[in-house]
């Protein structure tokens, strides 16, 4: 992590991510839930719980809880914007897509307001705040709940 | 929220406290802090986490390995001799810095081996089931969870000190658990996110009233002010050599002789036997009886260096420069319409402030304190159960050590002006 001439609001806090932190979309929990997974990022406590509705597979209701920081929280909130309502092929697509664009320098493209997380990339210790909420909704989809780290997010 | 230090400590008075106190000769020693951060100097505040290094430690270390490399207690050639010599000099050295008696002095890699080694070799092996061991809701994960791996293979109770609404010890409910019968109280001497530092004396006492021993994580008093085993009266003491200018590395762990020759051994290996059979040993005399394998010769060499760098510095000055920092950490913190967690007087009270900002994350705060030069810690500081105590999933900590300047107090001030600028003035987020 190095400073750099970029002002910190175009690489990392730019408006679209803080006004997910101040707005957050999708905050609370879905009950009755289908799906309920907890994440949990060991190095700092940092902790979000997600909740599904699952109904002809898709995903039908989705709400994230927790304490994390603006970059884990806005991350939350765009995520259940672009999972809400979609087909768990295409939730579970887009979560990959998301984490190769975080942890494999891949591509923004049509990733829509989640582009605007790519700056996180280039801060290692923060990669994991984005990153989190993104473990739980991928390990929900897969194996219908449990608990997620940082530290072991599924890889497949 | 109003911050009260003691009238010669404020404003242009805080030198009061260390009048000849030369910071810049000090910081010549450290050559870390020439390092620019972008483009910004390097403000350090994070020295509770891991101190940085003087010229004289690094040359102690480069000179070990230049000139006397060897493996120790081996051999009988003339580097072996000289390497014998260093290690068991800086033995010496540590336990004198101490005011301790060496044959209680073992080295460790740090000071969570050392409560590890206290926990697995006294309190698993010689409590009993049913037996109490009293621990704080402000230690360190490193001073709780090995008592928690202890009791429950050894099938102990624990029980906790809680703490006031100011962040100390409750010492009325630790005069109360230690009036009843305990094997062993561990207590931190300063907290690492409080800044809290406990009347170790008086517990000690108290502990010693019910029949229990007392073992001190020491962490963050050691490098800051003078510690003498024999004045505290305590009968374990650990701290890191690294967070005291030390190598990182380096640990160590004071215990009475005759409670390390009742122990059994921590680690088997090599060094630590008397005589190996194929089906048993016999263990080495105290304190080699503890140090399993071949030590960090360099780095206990660096660690008597790094003492003999505190000491002629002068512990008593390094202090009083210290509680200067810390009152005017405090001012600025206040100014900047924080919320610090712990004392907010330099009545016993350390150098290692914590705060949080409203809603606003300590890592965010962390994150743009960095774009301007600042290193603090963000996190739980690996207190979780004090972290759910104070309501917070973490906090940003601010911490000072003998090499840190008024100035960079007032850049962490103008760099919390910045997190406002960019996140909004605390608590304004939902």
């Amino acid at each position: 992590m190095t400073a750099g001439a970029t002002p910190i609001e175009d690489e990392l806090y730019r408006e679209i991510i803080l006004d997910h932190w101040r707005n957050p979309r999708y905050r609370g929990h879905v009950d009755p839930a289908d799906v309920t997974v907890e994440g949990y990022n060991p190095l700092c406590g940092d902790e979000v719980l997600l909740t599904m509705r699952m109904r002809d597979g898709s995903v039908e209701e989705i709400a994230f809880d927790g304490h994390g920081c603006s970059i884990s929280r806005a991350s939350a909130s765009m995520m259940c914007e672009g999972v809400a309502g979609r087909s768990i092929g295409e939730a579970t697509e887009l979560g990959h897509r998301f984490r190769a664009m975080m942890l494999e320098g891949g591509s923004a493209d049509d990733l829509g307001d989640l582009e605007a997380l790519q700056g996180v990339a280039r801060i290692p210790l923060r990669i994991k705040c984005a990153v989190l909420p993104w473990n739980a909704l991928l390990e929900g989809l897969q194996r219908g709940g449990g608990t997620v780290t940082t530290e072991e997010g599924p890889l497949s | 929220m109003s911050i009260s230090v003691p009238p010669r400590t404020t404003a242009r008075g805080v030198l009061s406290l260390a009048p000849d106190f030369d910071v810049e000769a000090v910081r010549a020693d450290f050559p870390i802090l020439q390092r620019r951060i972008g483009d910004r100097p390097l403000v350090y505040l994070d020295s509770a986490a891991t101190s940085q290094k003087p010229v004289q430690v690094l040359d102690a270390v480069e000179r070990y390995y230049r000139q006397s490399n060897s493996n120790v207690h081996r051999g009988a050639h003339t580097l072996g001799n000289e390497a014998t010599e260093l290690f068991e000099g800086a033995r010496r050295r540590v336990a004198a810095f101490l005011d301790a008696d060496p044959r209680g002095l073992v080295f460790t890699r740090n000071a969570t081996e050392s409560l590890n080694l206290v926990a697995s070799s006294y309190a698993r092996e010689l409590l009993r089931p049913g037996d109490r061991v009293v621990l704080t809701l402000m230690e360190h994960h490193s001073n709780l969870v090995p008592w928690q791996l202890a009791a429950e293979r050894a099938g102990l109770d624990l029980a906790f000190i809680g703490l006031t609404a100011e962040g100390r010890l409750d010492m009325e409910v630790a005069a109360r658990l230690l009036s009843e019968p305990t094997r062993l109280l561990g207590v931190t001497h300063q907290s690492n996110v409080l800044g809290t530092v406990n009347p170790i004396r008086e517990l000690a006492e108290l502990a010693h009233g019910c029949g229990a021993l007392i073992a001190v994580d020491a962490c963050q008093s050691v490098p800051h002010m003078p510690v003498s085993v024999r004045e505290l009266d305590v009968d374990f003491l650990a701290f890191s050599g690294h967070k005291a200018c030390g190598p990182m590395g380096g640990g160590v762990l004071w215990a009475r002789p005759e409670l390390l020759e009742r122990m059994p051994p921590f680690l088997g290996g090599g060094s630590m036997i008397q005589r190996v059979e194929l089906d048993r040993s016999t263990w080495a005399e105290v304190p080699a009886k503890f140090e399993a394998g071949t030590p960090d010769v360099a780095g206990a060499h660096g660690l008597a260096a790094a003492c003999d760098y505190l000491d002629a510095v002068g512990r008593d000055r390094i202090h009083a420069h210290e509680q200067a920092l810390t009152g005017h950490l405090l001012e600025v913190l206040d100014e900047a319409g924080v919320d610090i967690q712990g004392p907010r007087t330099l009545v016993e009270r350390g150098g290692a402030v914590s705060f949080t900002m409203g809603e606003i994350h300590p890592h965010d705060i962390a994150t743009i304190l960095d774009r301007e030069g600042v290193a603090i810690r963000a996190g739980h500081h690996c207190c979780q159960p004090l972290m759910r105590h104070l309501g917070t999933p973490a906090t940003a900590r601010a911490s000072v050590y003998l090499y840190t300047t008024h100035a960079e107090i007032d850049a962490l001030g103008a760099g919390l002006r910045e997190v406002g600028r960019i996140l909004g003035p605390p608590g304004t987020p939902r």
